[in-house]
């Protein structure tokens, strides 16, 4: 049975460089980097050289680079460890409508500790307005953090725009500003120059690096209180013995994305654009999410009408195809996709919701399979739905 | 999929009694599609029994198998057993479901009992 993995949003497969990179951190140069003996030398080494390749790709120094275990961890630090730091000067922060979980309940623990937070909505295709972020800003707003494209629709978000509206907004002081890159660093072009961020999250896994490896930019200057107090690890700002080889996959896999990211984008584009142009003409009222050209290259998301998402993936899944969805169901928390929400998409069609989020390595023959595979299935739960009045 | 057992795959992927009866004798739909899950059931009554259970459903893996599941138990039952019929039950015959996934297994009792309800409702309207 043809696999056809089209789920890279979720993780995505290590290039083999990226393995290879990594393997003699697991095999014989297991040493912690902080020894002072020799056993530390070569991980030292090549944690250091992981941290260049990485603030490379984003255009920063390596010491503005900090390695945490994952995007989720990242955008922790940058969310609660910029508000906690900087709360003196102001207890409010602004995100908007459609921000990672990550994002979103770090917002929901600062509340609780008497921070207060401005959602930001979004239009109906999920774009952020900068004129709308910068008039949420008040004279105690210490952050404001807006992802720069988003995992479940594709949207990009003109993070370039934002920032300078910020920043012409605010006067004595100005909120730091954060966005959130997981999806985009090592896919699209990402450099903190021209973005003008003063923190910004990405994980390994995004790019064809291992799991259990991200990395916070913060700015030099920017004050941020640690999460993880302990050891000097990260300058201090994150302790913990550091997970060297994940580390040396991270940094691998960021000067191969730095080198191969724009030969990625043109294959994926069209394999991108060919799914959609086929699920929308080839299967009636199916209505695709996000931006229809504002989005990430690989990012297929729909909601197909009448019937609903998890019950598409199991069937997707025996016939080999992986792909995710933003339904209830699908969600361990049995909550409707918040996301789906902010773009105003009605509840019940959200339930329908299909992410198909397309690698380095798919092919049009995994297109084209898709969708020999999929309006079978539609029709099939179609039929057993009490919404569908078809034949 | 390991989250599901082989009764419930089974069911989702062969569900019996799939469809409408056009002149039911009662039917009763729970659920709405905002929640994610939705549950249409009709049913046919002959003698105190049910003779012909049907459904129609929206929702996931867990609310198709559970009301297969319902209306091949329900067949033949006599409107008080079928009254009866509870979560647990359902739930034990499909060889468990994950916890997130038991309300799943109410609603389908819920709307089956919402049919014959119906169906009480108007042999006493037709009995006036």
């Amino acid at each position: 049975m043809r696999e056809v993995y089209f789920d890279h949003a979720a993780t995505t497969p290590l290039l083999p460089k990226v393995v290879e990179a990594m393997l003699p951190y697991l095999k014989e140069h297991w040493g912690n980097p902080l020894s002072l003996h020799r056993f530390g030398d070569r991980p030292r080494e090549a944690m250091e050289k992981a941290r260049a390749q990485v603030a490379d790709l984003i255009g920063a120094q390596p010491r503005e680079i900090y390695f945490t275990a994952s995007g989720s961890e990242a955008n922790n630090m940058a969310i609660k460890g910029a508000a906690l730091m900087n709360q003196k000067k102001g207890k409010h922060i602004v995100v908007s409508a459609i921000e990672h979980h990550s994002v979103l309940n770090s917002a929901k623990t600062l509340e609780k500790l008497g921070f207060e937070v401005t959602v930001v909505p979004v239009d109906e295709h999920g774009l952020v307005n900068p004129d709308d972020t910068a008039a949420a800003i008040r004279e105690d707003t210490t952050l404001v953090s807006v992802m720069h494209a988003n995992n479940e629709i594709g949207t990009i978000e003109p993070i370039v725009e934002i920032a300078q509206a910020v920043k012409e907004r605010g006067e004595r002081h100005r909120p730091y500003i954060h966005t959130d890159a997981v999806a985009a660093a090592g896919i699209l072009p990402v450099d903190v120059k021209e973005l003008e961020v003063d923190l910004l999250s990405l994980a390994g896994n995004q790019f064809y690096g291992p799991q259990g490896a991200g990395a916070l930019f913060i700015r030099k200057g920017v004050r941020v209180m640690p999460l993880i107090d302990g050891g000097i690890q990260e300058g201090g700002r994150r302790a913990g013995t550091e997970n060297v080889a994940a580390i040396v996959g991270l940094g691998a896999a960021a000067e191969l994305a730095k080198a191969e990211r724009e030969d990625w984008a043109r294959h994926l584009i069209p394999l991108r654009d060919r799914l959609i142009e086929r699920l929308t003409t080839e299967i009636d009222h199916v209505y695709l999410t996000g931006h229809p050209t504002l989005r990430l290259p690989g990012h297929v998301s729909i909601c197909v009408e009448f019937i609903e998402g998890e019950s598409m993936l199991l069937f997707l899944n025996m016939q080999g195809v992986a792909v995710s969805s933003g339904s209830t169901c699908t969600s361990r928390a049995l909550k409707a996709s918040h996301v789906l929400t902010a773009i105003g998409m009605p509840a019940a069609l959200a339930q329908g919701s299909l992410v198909f989020t397309i690698g380095k390595d798919n092919t049009m023959e995994d297109v084209d399979y898709v969708m020999d595979v999929l309006p079978p299935i539609v029709q099939r739960l179609r039929q057993m739905s009490p919404l569908y009045k078809g034949g | 999929m390991a989250v599901y057992s082989e009764k419930v795959m089974e069911h989702f992927m062969n569900p019996r009694n799939v469809g409408e009866i056009p002149d039911a004798d009662g039917v009763g739909t729970v659920g709405n599609p905002v929640c994610g899950d939705m549950m249409s059931f009709y049913i046919k009554v002959n003698n105190g029994r049910l003779s012909d259970v049907k459904f129609k459903t929206f929702g996931c893996g867990a609310a198709i198998a559970v009301s297969s599941m319902v209306s091949e138990m329900a067949q033949g039952m006599s409107l008080e057993e079928a009254k009866q019929l509870n979560r647990k039950m359902v739930a034990d015959e499909l060889d468990g479901l994950p916890p997130n996934k038991m309300h799943c297994s109410n609603l389908g009792t819920e709307a089956l009992r919402k049919a014959i309800e119906d169906y009480e409702t108007r042999q006493a309207k037709s009995s006036v």
